[in-house]
């Protein structure tokens, strides 16, 4: 039998070559996402917010009376409400901001809930209250200050490991390629306006993580050749790291990207955005690994003494050796 | 390589086959197959996104513990003066800014007011910090300040209090499994599943049900009440609504002589013998009923006033002394809210009011549909990843997929013997570990392919080819672990489901990708002896 093979052997590309002009797009990009983030900003959900959603079936309905909701839920004073399709044409969710002065009194932030619920259930006998999440200022703001501290606290901790496991360039290149994935990644989410909550920053902790392991899986084979080819200069040294592994990437990130496809099409709608994120992430987090890490320890120049003892350490040894034997 | 000892054989088997027998309970009760009883069955909790339920967190106001404990200072002191020898006068009292401070009119008392004072400010626990600070402006005028330790130790009684009281109220509605932690410094988490009305238990919690029977001050004029202005010894309490109230919003009340309606030993609701409407019965234990017979008694053909959570529900006259220590109360309730207000009265006053500051609800309809839809995702991914394994590396590709089936049974096992809980994140998880599990392998099978292309011997091939890919495959479950254990430590209920199932699916995946799969490639390479890979 034959087997697939998605990388044909003893592939010789030079990806280094483009390293410089790979670079200068990923840094604009990176920049034009901050920007964006910035000027744009992103869609915030209740989790980070405060405020609430609710979520609806019309259960006799083909579509959900999205302009006719609009219309019953903002004459009840509370401002517009956002309407989202999720899953099917009649699912679909309803966000609210925080009523005025709910910073002062929680209760008004239920009160909203009682009377919009209230409402949908005598003009639409067919609705079927999902769920509904309901967060106060307080603890949004919370929930939003946690969730930058684990982002930013995995980004240094993982950092820190690599610096451990490997050399300082090689924590460095790492931690760049992390800033760089999920720069990328909020720029996205404030292009398309994606909702951002908390399961939003669990999928970029989980590509991270995925992003990670692929420039790992790199930087285990650069150090390995650094060792083995202790003449060859960098760029190629590099070109051949990522060409080696590069049939394993591949397999990997497919393999990741399979079942990734089968939750996005067949799972459930409430978990599309963590889901999107991360199938996005997986692009990101590839090519980082083989345009971010890499060519950056040519630039904080990595050589084979980091990891070869030296010659003189290499004689002083065998000179110890012959000294015992 | 080849040479696996029996003993090393038997033991992976064991922790395999362990692991894999836990998950059965959980499997069989999917599948709709009722599990043995004389066997012992964990399961998997399904989190409250899945099963269906309600989160509620609720934040105590810890700034009324501050001022409730000023008060009861206040009136303690006053009692204590008032009951020494000589009585102690004392006037210019306040208990604002955070403190309670007061002059004694005689100086020759100070002395004596000092002893009074000093036992009750030394602190109830074993730090031998005190409650309170003392201090004396001006050689007359008592400054008594709470002290931070003694403030935070009367926050902490009071949520203990709290929570009590909040799981009696939540299992008088009858509610299956209830959830009731303490969070924090002043939060509680309530966790229900499969609730059908989050609202009703909302407003029960919400509910602090402190109740008081206090004398209506007659003297005092309607237009000065009407304006919140109250007879001296008196204080203005508004109605709860304009029934209860007939017409008036407020009424004046005198600020002693009253109880409390805290010593209680039963409340139901019932129906008034007359009217017909719903109202609450109330039980005094023996020592509230004395009190209430002995206000009824004094106070024969005046009104009192019921006041709840600082609100008047009715001031009915005394038409005569009440000694049976039993009492009715009357107000514009529904059979709901006089029930609930029952169930609140059973379970004891809330020392502090209670709010949401956040609640998720999940109707059991989207549970159930998260569920299915996550189970299919989860089969089709699995058959693919399968399928494409098998295409890519052949009979590697079969041990491979023969891990993975291992691996997800064995996060099923451990999931229910570590009583952990599956999310809808979760089930995201789970789908996500099968498609990282394999890379394991893929480090080793590539790295195997390598070795033959440089001329290694089939055995000497996937010696190294285990041995190369072995500080890769370390490194890389390092960080994803380190990933996954933040969000856990930083997540809250669903992210951590989803957390839990990474850092067991990250351990688990080593096991089966690297120790079992060597373990069976070993095997067909001393049964087999084959001289080419297919790879």
């Amino acid at each position: 039998m034959k087997l697939l093979k998605l990388v044909p052997d003893n592939t010789n590309i030079r990806f280094l070559r483009w390293r410089v002009p790979f670079y200068v797009i990923s840094l604009l990009l990176m920049a034009a996402s901050l920007t964006l983030v910035f000027t744009k900003g992103l869609n915030l959900g209740v989790d980070f917010v405060g405020g609430q959603m609710i979520r609806t079936t019309f259960t006799q309905s083909a579509a959900a009376p999205v302009a006719e909701l609009r219309e019953q839920i903002g004459a009840l004073g509370y401002g517009d409400p956002i309407i989202q399709q999720f899953g099917k044409p009649n699912e679909i969710s309803i966000r609210m901001r925080l009523p005025e002065g709910a910073a002062a009194d929680p209760e008004l932030s239920d009160a909203m809930t009682q009377r919009i619920t209230a409402t949908l259930k005598s003009a639409h006998p067919d609705v079927r209250i999902d769920g509904v999440d309901s967060v106060s200022g307080k603890v949004s703001g919370e929930l939003f200050r946690t969730g930058m501290t684990a982002l930013l606290a995995a980004m240094i901790a993982i950092s820190i490991y690599i610096w451990i496991r490997f050399e300082w360039q090689f924590g460095v290149g790492a931690l760049f390629a992390l800033v760089h994935d999920v720069t990328l990644t909020l720029g996205l989410f404030a292009v398309t306006q994606m909702e951002f909550d908390l399961n939003i920053v669990a999928a970029i902790l989980t590509l991270i993580g995925y992003s990670l392991n692929d420039t790992i899986v790199i930087y285990d084979r650069i150090r390995e050749n650094l060792k083995k080819y202790r003449r060859m200069p960098l760029p190629e040294l590099l070109d051949l790291s990522v060409n080696e592994t590069l049939s394993r990437t591949i397999v990997t990130s497919t393999s990741l990207l399979i079942t990734l496809l089968a939750l996005l099409v067949f799972g459930p709608d409430v978990i599309f955005g963590f889901t999107a994120a991360i199938t996005l992430g997986i692009f990101v987090g590839t090519y980082s690994s083989v345009y971010m890490s890499a060519p950056i320890l040519i630039w904080l120049k990595v050589t084979s003494r980091s990891f070869v003892p030296t010659e003189s350490a290499v004689d002083k040894q065998e000179a110890a050796a012959r000294a015992q034997g | 390589m080849l040479d696996f000892p029996r003993w090393k054989v038997i033991w992976l088997w064991a922790l395999t086959l362990v692991c894999v027998a836990a998950a059965l309970p959980s499997l069989t009760s999917v599948a709709g197959i009722s599990w043995p009883a004389a066997l012992p069955s964990p399961k998997i909790n399904l989190g409250l996104d899945l099963a269906g339920g309600s989160h509620i967190l609720l934040e105590a106001d810890a700034s009324q513990v501050g001022r409730q404990r000023l008060e009861t200072m206040e009136e303690t002191v006053r009692q204590r003066f008032r009951q020494a020898e000589p009585r102690i006068q004392i006037g210019e009292i306040s208990n604002r800014n955070g403190a309670l401070s007061f002059v004694v009119a005689d100086f020759a008392q100070v002395d004596a007011a000092r002893e009074q004072v000093l036992p009750l400010t030394t602190g109830a626990g074993l730090t031998g910090q005190r409650d309170w600070d003392i201090q004396v402006i001006d050689g007359n005028r008592f400054v008594l300040t709470p002290t931070q330790a003694g403030i935070d130790q009367a926050i902490t009684q009071a949520m203990d209090t709290a929570t009590e009281v909040v799981r009696k109220r939540i299992d008088a509605l009858g509610t299956r499994e209830p959830t009731i932690i303490r969070q924090g410094a002043q939060r509680i988490v309530v966790q229900v599943p499969g609730l059908k009305d989050p609202q009703a238990l909302k407003d029960l919690l919400g509910q602090t049900a402190k109740l008081e029977f206090k004398l209506v001050d007659s003297t005092a004029i309607p237009s000065d009440v009407a304006q919140g202005i109250a007879p001296p010894g008196s204080q203005i309490v508004p109605f709860a609504d304009a029934q209860a109230g007939q017409g008036q919003t407020a009424i004046a009340v005198k600020r002693l002589g009253g109880i409390k309606g805290d010593q209680l030993t039963n409340a139901q609701q019932s129906f008034d013998p007359q009217t017909n409407a719903p109202v609450v019965s109330i039980t005094f234990d023996s020592e509230g009923g004395a009190k209430f017979a002995r206000l009824t008694t004094e106070n024969v053909n005046r009104p009192f006033a019921i006041i709840l959570d600082g609100k008047a529900i009715s001031a009915p006259n005394i038409n005569e002394p009440i000694l049976g220590g039993s009492a009715q109360i009357s107000g514009s309730f529904t059979v709901e809210t006089a029930n609930q207000l029952a169930i609140a009265l059973r379970s004891g006053a809330l020392p502090v009011d209670l709010k949401v500051v956040e609640e998720r609800t999940v109707g059991p309809d989207l549970g159930a549909d998260s569920i299915r839809k996550g189970m299919i995702a989860f089969g089709i991914g699995a058959v693919a990843l399968m399928a494409f394994m098998l295409i890519t590396y052949g009979r590697f590709g079969v041990y491979t997929c023969a891990a993975l089936i291992l691996n997800t049974l064995m996060i099923l096992g451990i999931m229910a013997v570590a009583n952990t809980t599956l999310t809808l994140p979760g089930i995201a998880g789970f789908v996500l570990t099968t498609g990282a599990a394999v890379d394991a392998n893929v480090l080793i099978n590539e790295r195997i392919r390598e070795e033959r292309k440089r001329g290694r011997k089939v055995v000497q091939a996937v010696e190294f080819g285990y041995k190369e890919a072995r500080s890769a495959i370390f490194d890389g479950n390092i960080t994803n672990m380190i990933a996954a254990t933040l969000m856990f430590l930083f997540g809250s209920g669903p992210i951590k489901g989803f957390a839990v199932v990474l850092i067991i699916g990250i351990a688990t995946s080593v096991f089966t990708a690297v120790s079992l799969t060597r373990m069976w490639v070993a095997h067909w390479l001393r049964k087999a002896r084959p001289t080419d890979l297919v790879l």
